[in-house]
């Protein structure tokens, strides 16, 4: 079946249909290893609905998903947890894998919450709890990850840290990435393929690609285009100060 | 040894305490105190079912409340009615169908005190091998589903995604539960049941700061509930099961002045 040694997870025309609305129909995509694929679209678009696609959260859907791995880390978008369970960040990284205490320690540092190791999940702010649920997730050392913007109530300089110790991970891990995000800057600079959705697939390619797509456009405005195309025309050439253009 | 009625209602309530101590926590954290409450109303049925075919009574109550799960579920997913009122529903007119039975059951002797709020005279010795290797299966498929029990209790989504199989764990857990509500009937009665199962794990859940530590505390709790409540029972001449949940109401009365000191430190 799998031709492709790199595919870690393949969605065909997949969608999901609840209570007789679909929530997300057709979409087709594949993450493989070392690749980062983000997902943008609209509220409602169905973004987080293709993730728990290809999570096999969602069980009756159209289409298929063919899955190559079972070594998966996932940062969902909204967690709501019971507090009548005492548990500590420390717990909460042994959630769902028995990891090595120096493979805990290492994940919590490089998202910069290691000092939160013995504090109780619920007294965490919105910012450092989403920090603890990425190292969570990266502290198993997946093939594939998950992301469901997760740098959401972030603080702006940490948001730029993460997504850097996002593309890392990607690299050094050689762990494929479903990313959705909306910090165009970040779609921009580290992923391989945009899926653009707003129910079905709306247009998919290259960062440039999609940006340059009118269906895009229309859907994300002139402005976010110009995000975009401006941000690959920083890396042809800088700016002198006097405003020259020196090309790279 | 075990000749002793009273020697034998310790032994039979200790191993209890151990299996109720974890099983209350999840029920605590997961929110199926009602739940309880309805498999062990349904178990009267299982007990005039045992009377009636001669049955062991944990072996029948414990295939009728496994069974009564099994409606409830296929209730939840064929009606709109709300979880609670599944819940009422099924607890109430289990009880009821089995006083029913109970009243054309005339040619024996049913003592109805006894079945609701325990009875520590009628542990046998059987009852306590019924107990403890019954408790010990339990205590062992817990630690096998701990994992993906406890990562869906948190997040029911990153259990599923991470490939934990959380519905598997979930099924098993119902079965667990009628499990402990049919070892545990006729030592704290079907309507103290869930207090035995909640009142520990909630007086753990004030002292607590990590889930291990709760299941100990808990089970720590359910001990001493026991053995207090026993003994209480044996000096008063009380029925066991309301003087074992006393016990333990007076265990969590204690935990909260624990609440107080942590608030107090935090300020």
């Amino acid at each position: 079946m799998n031709s492709n040694n790199n595919i870690l997870v393949k969605l065909n025309n997949a969608g999901f249909r609840q209570s007789e609305k679909w929530l997300v129909e057709g979409v087709s995509l594949t993450v493989e290893k070392g690749k980062i694929v983000t997902l943008i679209g609209p509220n409602g678009s169905g973004k987080s609905t293709t993730a728990k696609i290809a999570l096999g959260i969602y069980k009756n859907i159209e289409g298929s998903v063919e899955k190559y791995t079972t070594k998966v880390g996932y940062v969902p978008q909204k967690i709501s947890i019971d507090w009548t369970l005492p548990i500590r960040v420390y717990d909460f990284m042994l959630l769902t894998e028995t990891i090595e205490d120096s493979a805990i320690d290492e994940a919590l540092s490089l998202t910069g919450v290691i000092h939160l190791k013995n504090k109780n999940l619920g007294s965490l702010s919105g910012g450092e709890f989403q920090r603890v649920l990425i190292a969570r997730a990266i502290s198993k050392k997946p093939e594939l990850l998950v992301l469901d913007e997760p740098v959401q109530g972030v603080d702006y300089t940490g948001e730029i840290a993460l997504y850097e110790l996002i593309k890392k991970i990607s690299d050094t891990l050689n762990c494929g990435i479903l990313l959705i995000s909306h910090d165009l800057h970040m779609v921009m600079t580290a992923t391989d393929h945009v899926v653009c959705l707003n129910g079905h697939v709306c247009c998919s390619g290259s960062p440039i690609d999609v940006a340059k797509n009118n269906e895009y456009k229309a859907l994300f405005g002139e402005k976010a285009s110009q995000i975009l195309t401006t941000y690959e025309h920083k890396h042809d050439h800088v700016h002198s100060d006097e405003g020259e253009i020196k090309k790279n | 040894m075990f000749d002793d009625f009273f020697i034998r209602a310790l032994v039979a309530g200790i191993g209890i305490a151990f299996v109720t101590g974890p099983l209350g926590c999840f029920v605590v954290w997961r929110r199926l105190s009602y739940f309880g409450d309805t498999l062990a109303h349904s178990a009267l049925l299982g007990v005039t079912m045992a009377y009636t075919f001669d049955l062991n009574i944990a072996i029948s109550v414990f295939l009728i409340s496994s069974v009564i799960a099994l409606i409830l579920i296929q209730l939840q997913k064929k009606t709109n009615l709300p979880g609670d009122a599944l819940l009422g529903l099924l607890a109430h007119s289990s009880l009821a169908v089995g006083l029913v039975v109970i009243g054309f059951l005339t040619f024996i002797r049913f003592d109805i005190m006894g079945l609701l709020f325990g009875d520590i005279l009628a542990v046998t010795t059987d009852d306590l091998f019924v107990i403890w290797t019954g408790g010990a299966l339990i205590l062992i498929v817990l630690k096998l589903i701990w994992k993906p029990l406890l990562a869906s209790t948190v997040n029911y989504e990153l259990a599923e995604a991470e490939g934990l199989n959380p519905d598997r764990a979930k099924a098993i857990f119902t079965i667990l539960m009628a499990a402990v509500i049919a070892i545990s009937i006729k030592m704290v009665g079907l309507l103290l049941i869930t207090g035995m199962l909640i009142i520990p794990a909630a007086m753990a859940r004030n002292i607590s700061d990590s889930p291990q530590k709760m299941v100990l505390f808990s089970i720590i709790g359910g001990l001493l509930s026991v053995i207090l409540g026993l003994y209480s029972s044996l000096e008063f001449n009380t029925s066991s099961g309301p003087s074992i949940i006393a016990a333990a109401l007076i265990l969590f009365i204690l935990s909260l002045f624990k609440i107080k000191q942590s608030i107090k430190l935090k300020n």
